[in-house]
């Protein structure tokens, strides 16, 4: 009796590792497959005969993605958004989450501050309306049409200000009888007692404009101008119109080989690295954010 | 002598006081001013969805037309068809993501070898923070015509399918794709929801001799179940965001009967086709909708929780 438990708390340990084992590679193969793909021969890509180890192995479609101009202009757009945005929501996140830390004794607007700014994040003009007011302002094909529109994230500004709330009164006091003011307060006390939440935040925005092809879709027309998701996303939209010219699967099948498999994971290798470069930080940082995200305003 | 000095140190207290609300005030002003820019006068924008809006005349001369956008909407065989796709899109990705990061959460707590548990976690939560435009390169890779999935089925001897151009394998392709990418990021709530469980129950459970079936169905699930649900309310708010990125990253035209979803419909309408009116007025039946859902969710989780979202 007591033998045939432990057979089965082995079967089922084994069960366990394996499911975990199994579901782990799910994730991990289809990034491999294109590592080994971004170093491989064309002919073997293209043919399909690439797993997880390079076939042919070749640096060729690094080189070859050197050479590709618009691929680093649009690298760099990136490079500058993402500084833009990390700058400016950074900024405007702190602060903004100071003053709605306090009280509503202590800050009489506060309410009417809070009210307008969910209002802004349960509701919005929509597509075309913003688009318009982008276009008024003159910023299409402009770095700032990327950046300006998503100046106040206010999902993090509400995640900053709770943890400010938290931050102990008694700091606050001792720096205002040495005579300082708010913004000193905020610089000297609030900062350097919140490092874990503004790590949380500044990681959020720039993965979020790192990641965002869409205000490229929508604001940017002039291919030099594209910052790198989207200028990517276009090299896969050529195919899609082809369908929508109605060309043959006969066609699409050879435009496919054509189009090199090889360089283009070679290009998604790339366009990778800034966020695994920035993982090790992710992964520190985003599940104490989560768990900050979750609590109540 | 007392009273005058009691008198004065009250003045300067709401004197400081004063000062310090009107650097708050200022502190704030940033960042309305973008609000006001970018959110704000937008929504003064909306009312080109009551009108027949030219780019020519503007929203102070064109024409209003009252709801005649929108009894043009409801009038179209399209948009029940785009609603009930975002609808079955969005819900089935909420339920397999959900169910797979709670049972994904159960096993991880149950490895012993903490390299393996880390490696595993820093894989499966990998996906979430990548781009769809990236993650789309890779699906259609696997899953187009000539792509890996249909060369083992060919090896296999199964029919080849052109997953990506067909209305019956789209949508669970859609979905599939999204459980991968996300449901490891998701289980991170379950994993500290099983933490916090009173490790005082399990040996309770061992003592009365419960199996680890028994352990998992009587104390894990329930220690978990307040935070399911309150995750699974809080997914009700985005029934109507089926997912933009993935479904623009993937979709073609021989799969919009079943992959075309409000998102991409009103991108469609108002920037390709410049139907600026009537592409608004489908965005912003969706934007109410969606706010009255956000506002109910709300309501609901404080009363039957003590968490909110705002």
């Amino acid at each position: 009796m007591i033998q045939s438990k432990s057979i089965s708390a082995r079967v089922g340990k084994v069960v366990v590792y394996t499911l975990i084992i199994l579901m782990g590679l799910i994730c991990l193969l289809p990034l491999l497959n294109i590592l080994a793909m971004s170093f491989s021969g064309s002919a073997a890509v293209t043919a399909n005969q690439v797993g997880l180890v390079p076939v042919d192995f070749t640096l060729a479609p690094y080189q070859k993605l050197l050479g590709d101009e618009q691929f680093w202009r649009s690298f760099m757009i990136s490079v500058v958004r993402v500084i833009l945005q990390l700058a400016l929501n950074m900024v405007l996140i702190v602060l903004m989450a100071y003053p709605l830390s306090k009280s509503k004794r202590e800050f009489r607007a506060r309410g009417v501050y809070m009210k307008l700014m969910i209002f802004a994040m349960l509701f919005n003009g929509g597509m075309i309306p913003t688009y318009l007011v982008v276009k008024r302002l003159g910023l299409l094909n402009t770095v700032w049409s990327l950046v300006l529109p998503g100046a106040v994230p206010i999902f993090n500004v509400i995640l900053v200000m709770n943890f400010f709330a938290g931050v102990p009164k008694s700091l606050e006091e001792a720096a205002i009888i040495d005579g300082a003011n708010p913004l000193q307060v905020l610089m000297r006390v609030y900062l350097p007692c919140s490092v874990p939440v503004l790590a949380t935040v500044a990681l959020f925005s720039i993965v979020g404009s790192w990641n965002d092809f869409f205000s490229g879709l929508i604001y940017i027309t002039k291919v030099q101008n594209l910052p790198l998701m989207t200028y990517i996303q276009s090299l896969n939209v050529n195919i899609a119109d082809l369908v929508k010219g109605g060309a043959s699967a006969d066609t699409l099948a050879s435009v496919a080989a054509i189009s090199n498999k090889n360089l283009n994971a070679a290009k998604i290798i790339v366009s990778t690295i800034p966020l695994l470069a920035i993982y090790p930080f992710l992964q520190k940082y985003f599940i104490s954010g989560i768990v900050v995200g979750a609590v109540k305003e | 002598m007392k009273f005058l000095h009691k008198h004065s140190q009250e003045t300067t207290v709401s004197g400081r006081m004063q000062s310090q609300e009107s650097m708050f005030n200022l502190m704030m002003l940033p960042g309305m001013l973008f609000l006001l820019i970018f959110s704000y006068i937008p929504m003064v924008g909306i009312v080109m969805a009551f009108q027949d809006f030219s780019a020519g005349k503007g929203i102070f001369g064109s024409p209003f037309v009252g709801l005649k956008h929108f009894k043009y909407m409801f009038s179209l065989p399209d948009i029940w068809k785009i609603i009930r796709n975002t609808l079955t899109i969005a819900i089935g990705k909420m339920l397999i993501t959900t169910l797979m990061a709670v049972i994904f959460a159960i096993l991880l707590n149950e490895i012993r070898v903490r390299f393996l548990k880390r490696t595993v976690q820093t894989v499966v939560y990998l996906p979430h923070f990548l781009s769809w435009v990236i993650l789309a390169s890779i699906v259609v890779n696997l899953f187009s015509l000539d792509g890996s999935v249909n060369q083992a089925l060919g090896k296999l001897g199964f029919e080849q399918c052109n997953f990506l151009g067909n209305n019956t394998t789209f949508q669970p392709l859609l979905i599939l794709t999204d459980v991968w990418k996300e449901f490891g990021y998701a289980s991170i709530v379950y994993l500290a929801a099983i933490t916090s469980i009173d490790p005082g129950l399990y040996e309770a459970a061992s003592i009365d001799g419960a199996s680890w079936w028994q352990r998992t169905w009587h104390v894990t699930l329930p220690g978990m179940l307040t935070v399911i649900l309150l995750m699974s309310v809080m997914n009700i708010a985005n029934v109507l965001n089926a997912g933009f990125d993935q479904v623009y990253n993937l979709y073609n035209p021989m799969v919009y009967e079943t992959g075309d979803i409000i998102d991409t419909y009103v991108y469609r309408m108002g920037l390709l086709n410049h139907q600026y009116s009537f592409s608004t007025a489908v965005g912003l039946f969706k934007s109410v909708v969606g706010m009255v859902l956000m506002i109910g969710v709300n309501e609901a989780s404080k009363k039957f929780t003590d968490a909110r979202i705002f």
